[in-house]
């Protein structure tokens, strides 16, 4: 990282910590969901972006982190904090599951793609009908009353899970610099651009993409804990239905995959761009059920088009931040 | 001398195409040998026997005593075996750098060690200008280069080289020749190469073992090797005019 890219990086910084004393309740969710989106996004980035794992199916950690932490809350009593832990071990326990099957028996890429997909189904099948977490009809949290801040019960204002995801995003922004520049970083980006060459180095290839995927699995099943609390109901299909997957890696892939800032970049002009096209058509009074969708795929087919590496690659040439 | 790597009458067979059988010779430490034979003899089959890539039907390999068949490609690494491809494998996304920097983990686990043990590797094979370069905007040569480079930041005992000269122009094939010469005498490095480009494996080599139809037909000193009738007939009685 150069000195300008230092310096960005601290204003950002600043703007964000200092969002909710200037920006009303509408721009603070606006925000939450950024973050969310790029926190997310960097969570599969782990997989996909470093170590070419194509996940399609990511949904299924955010399902069952926030379910398991969620109805630990709501059935037993038992706070989040303690309830995160158990959502992350039950999360990577799945990740292990299908990193295990995949790669023990060779497969990868778009088949790869498919086992998660399957995955993330059959588990949102298999909650459609376990009455403990209320089944198809959706598990609820009461909704505490909003001035309070009840951090243990993390219940509380917009402002306290606006600053809870900006920490746990700058976390995994500095996780996966950090991972970047490590061995394991070096690794798996080798297995990314050619397995077999990787494994006539020393890597044992089986490890580190099991590593990548336990890594993933941790960071979206907290993300699902911080979903269950903030959206406080949650439903087997809508948590787990892929376009909830698709909607975690399109943050990256607009963004740049394998980049670090490619996906807070991506989940910023994705979220930006969906807002601001429902404000736009509400502002002409334009109402077609589906434009939204409409002008939001001609903005990706756009990018995929002309930035195919993603904004930020380009994008820090021209501020000068790229090494 | 005793034998680095023992190759004990090692067989393959693709369904029913016998690739090698029975094949057997001996790689002495701190030795120069070249593995040669016509298109389709088999050599290839048999370095990816010993980099792990496939497990003999039948036969032994045993590296420093030990046997090694079997393993897997990065144990073999692990345990001193490096090996480039002859259709070469670069890291293409990764600078050339970063590409020798993933061989060098292999022997640390600290960025700075591998990042300066990959830059002393590519300051001795030539690359150090380029060394920021995306290794994809590399010419073939160069790619070639790159592909030991990154052998050799494993740090090998035993360096597998699978036709690193082809595609190189004499020149350039002379000052890999040199390279490698000076790795075997200077740093005691062992070398196993296949090799079609004569006029490389005739200044290198110490010992040749000739494989043809995936058996060999005769292996011994340079000077004898190309006298051999059974050789000179399937293969060399042209190339040696070069």
């Amino acid at each position: 990282m150069n000195q300008r890219a230092r310096i960005l990086l601290s204003i950002l910084g600043i703007v964000l910590v200092l969002l909710p004393a200037f920006a009303g309740n509408y721009a603070i969710s606006v925000a939450t969901l950024i973050l969310y989106f790029a926190f997310v996004g960097q969570a599969w980035n782990v997989m996909m972006g470093f170590a070419g794992q194509l996940s399609l199916g990511h949904s299924l950690y955010v399902g069952v982190g926030a379910y398991v932490a969620a109805a630990m809350f709501v059935n037993l009593g038992i706070a989040p904090w303690a309830g995160i832990w158990v959502a992350i071990l039950v999360c990577m326990a799945m990740g292990a599951a299908i990193g295990f099957l995949a790669f023990r028996f060779g497969i990868s890429g778009v088949y790869f793609a498919l086992l998660t997909i399957a995955f993330a189904e059959f588990t949102r099948i298999g909650f459609d009908h376990l009455q403990w977490t209320g089944g198809s009809g959706g598990l609820f949290l009461k909704v505490a009353q909003r001035e309070q801040m009840d951090l243990f019960n993390f219940r509380g204002p917009p402002a306290m899970y606006y600053y809870s995801i900006l920490a746990l995003t700058a976390g995994a922004l500095a996780l996966c610099s950090w991972l970047l520049k490590s061995r394991a970083g070096y690794y798996w980006q080798a297995i990314r651009e050619d397995e077999e060459a990787a494994q006539a180095l020393g890597i044992n290839t089986f490890r580190y993409k099991m590593i990548a995927v336990l890594i993933s699995s941790a960071m979206t099943a907290v993300s699902g804990v911080f979903f269950a609390f903030y959206y406080n109901n949650l439903f087997p299909e809508q948590i787990f239905h892929i376009s909830r997957s698709i909607e975690i890696i399109l943050g990256p892939i607009i963004g740049g995959i394998g980049t670090l800032f490619g996906p807070i970049l991506g989940a910023f002009v994705l979220t930006m761009l969906a807002d601001g096209i429902t404000e736009v058509l509400a502002h002409f009074g334009v109402e077609v059920p589906g434009i939204k969708q409409v002008f939001y795929g001609v903005v990706l087919l756009v990018v995929v088009m002309f930035l195919p590496h993603g904004i930020w690659p380009t994008l820090a040439k021209k501020i000068g931040v790229a090494k | 001398m005793t034998a680095l790597l023992e190759v004990r009458e090692i067989s393959k067979a693709f369904r029913g195409l016998k690739a090698v059988s029975n094949a057997g010779f001996e790689v002495p430490q701190g030795g120069l040998v070249a593995l040669i034979g016509p298109n389709g003899a088999g050599k290839t089959t048999c370095f990816n026997m010993i980099a792990g890539v496939f497990k003999p039907d039948s036969g032994e390999i045993l590296f420093q005593g030990n046997r090694i068949d079997g393993k897997r490609p990065d144990e073999i690494c692990v345990a001193g075996i490096g090996r480039t491809f002859q259709i070469v494998k670069p890291f293409a996304g990764l600078s050339v750098l970063d590409n020798v920097i993933v061989g060098a983990f292999n022997r640390t686990k600290r960025l700075s060690d591998a990042s300066k043990a990959a830059s002393d590797i590519l300051d001795k094979l030539g690359l150090g200008p380029k060394r920021d370069l995306p290794a994809s905007s590399l010419t073939l040569p160069d790619r070639k280069r790159l592909e030991v480079a990154r052998a050799l930041a494993t740090r090998p005992t035993l360096l597998l080289l699978d036709e690193v000269m082809a595609g190189l122009r004499p020149t350039e094939c002379d000052q890999m020749v040199e390279v490698f010469r000076d790795l075997n005498a200077k740093d005691g490095l062992t070398i196993l190469l296949i090799e079609h480009v004569m006029r490389a494996v005739m200044a290198l080599a110490q010992h040749i073992v000739v494989l043809h139809h995936g058996e060999i037909i005769a292996q011994g000193t340079p000077q004898h090797v190309v006298r051999d009738p059974a050789v000179l007939e399937c293969y060399l009685g042209e190339e040696t005019e070069v």
